[in-house]
């Protein structure tokens, strides 16, 4: 078998955002729309590189939802990329579609409003992701280390698939960075 | 209305809907939009094929989207009412975008919301085929009778890119009233879709096949 072709990656650790890509890999998820954050830059352009992935830019993110929607019920897997401003426009679409219908809706949703936060608006719309979440019941997990990632992701992605339902995977700051005020 | 579909005959949304339905003969996919759009879908017909939406208003065309994307060999259809489609006009541009070759729209056209007591939309002066059009979409037609109906949802059916299609209706209510029972919909949409098999269904070999989804 051949080395690695980049003998350097496997002395430094994967990105956050190769880990996440590897999972969907694993797992079979090869849609992955998006409403594009700073923070998933990295992520969305390695999903535009890859050619094993159908991913673009949706206008707005319950249009992402239908689509995934769709996709699933007609056999193929796909993730959605957002913000938190961008899961505060989802409650509808969540109550009325996914969770009635039991779509194994996988959403990563890079966590803007908090740990340094500049904008007031985002740090309030922030405060109503989890209550919504837990409201309709849904799985969440709030990723902030590397060594865990990997896991998270893999598992919350199988556990999906096996009981319909979905999944929100919050990149926390502390695993991103996070976006800087400049 | 606007000036440019003023012209146009009025028709009825379970009339264009019946029409649609019998000239489907590959199973392919529809989606009907929320309110009288899938209450006349429901009651031109119960397919296997057809995903009748009980919310989430807007969502038929990304939703047939996520279809034609995940079974590029079926054609799939949207049912979209003029006032839903109004909520996510975002999504016709994701569509011409992405331009598959298998999705077609149709939009039932009578400028009210007609289930809540038909009040008027904001779009009276808007013209959808305009739209579409702006949008990117390059085949997007009025229909201007039932016959010109007939004939753009067999161009549909051929089509080698998206297409979307207007027509005018009337102010009546929808025939029918779709079962609310939204998990045994998506179940059986994705049954005929070929994507599961019912619990119990044995192959022709006889063999009971694991749920493969």
């Amino acid at each position: 078998m051949a080395a690695p072709p980049d003998a350097a990656r496997s002395a430094s650790p994967p990105s956050w955002h190769e880990i996440i890509l590897q999972g969907f890999k694993r797992n079979a998820i090869d849609l992955v729309p998006y409403v594009p954050d700073r923070v998933l830059t990295p992520l969305i352009q390695s999903l535009h590189d890859d050619p094993f992935f159908t991913t673009f830019a949706t206008a707005r993110e319950e249009e992402a939802v239908g689509i995934l929607a769709g996709a699933w019920m007609g056999g193929r897997r796909g993730a959605l990329l957002m913000q938190t401003s961008g899961f505060a426009t989802l409650p509808n679409v969540l109550a009325s579609l996914v969770v009635p219908c039991q779509i194994p809706l996988i959403m990563v949703v890079s966590e803007r409003g908090t740990l340094g936060e500049f904008n007031y608006g985002q740090s309030l719309v922030c405060r109503t992701m989890r209550p919504v979440l837990d409201a309709l019941a849904m799985e969440h997990h709030t990723m902030t280390r590397f060594d865990e990632l990997e896991f998270i992701v893999d598992r919350s992605i199988k556990q999906a698939v096996a009981t319909q339902a979905a999944v929100a995977l919050i990149l926390s700051p502390l695993l991103t960075g996070g976006k800087l005020f400049a | 209305m606007n000036d440019r579909a003023r012209n146009i005959k009025v028709m009825n949304r379970f009339d264009l809907t019946c029409r649609l339905v019998a000239r489907l003969t590959q199973e392919e996919a529809v989606i009907g939009g929320i309110g009288n759009t899938n209450f006349d879908l429901w009651a031109a017909g119960q397919r296997p094929q057809n995903f009748y939406m009980l919310g989430s208003m807007g969502l038929a065309c990304p939703i047939a989207l996520g279809v034609a994307l995940a079974q590029p060999q079926r054609r799939v259809f949207a049912l979209e009412g003029d006032g839903s489609l109004l909520m996510q006009l975002g999504c016709l541009a994701t569509i011409a975008t992405l331009a598959p070759k298998n999705l077609a729209i149709i939009v039932m056209d009578n400028g009210i919301y007609q289930i809540t007591g038909s009040q008027p939309t904001p779009a009276r002066q808007a013209d959808i085929v305009a739209i579409a059009t702006g949008c990117g979409m390059a085949n997007c037609h009025w229909a201007a009778d039932e016959e010109d109906f007939e004939r753009l949802v067999d161009l549909a059916l051929a089509a080698t890119g998206p297409v979307l299609i207007a027509a005018r209706i009337d102010d009546k209510p929808g025939v029918g009233a779709t079962r609310r029972d939204p998990a045994q919909i998506r179940e059986r949409f994705m049954q005929g879709l070929g994507v599961r098999q019912p619990i119990g269904w044995t192959s022709p070999e006889g063999t009971v096949l694991p749920d493969g989804h």
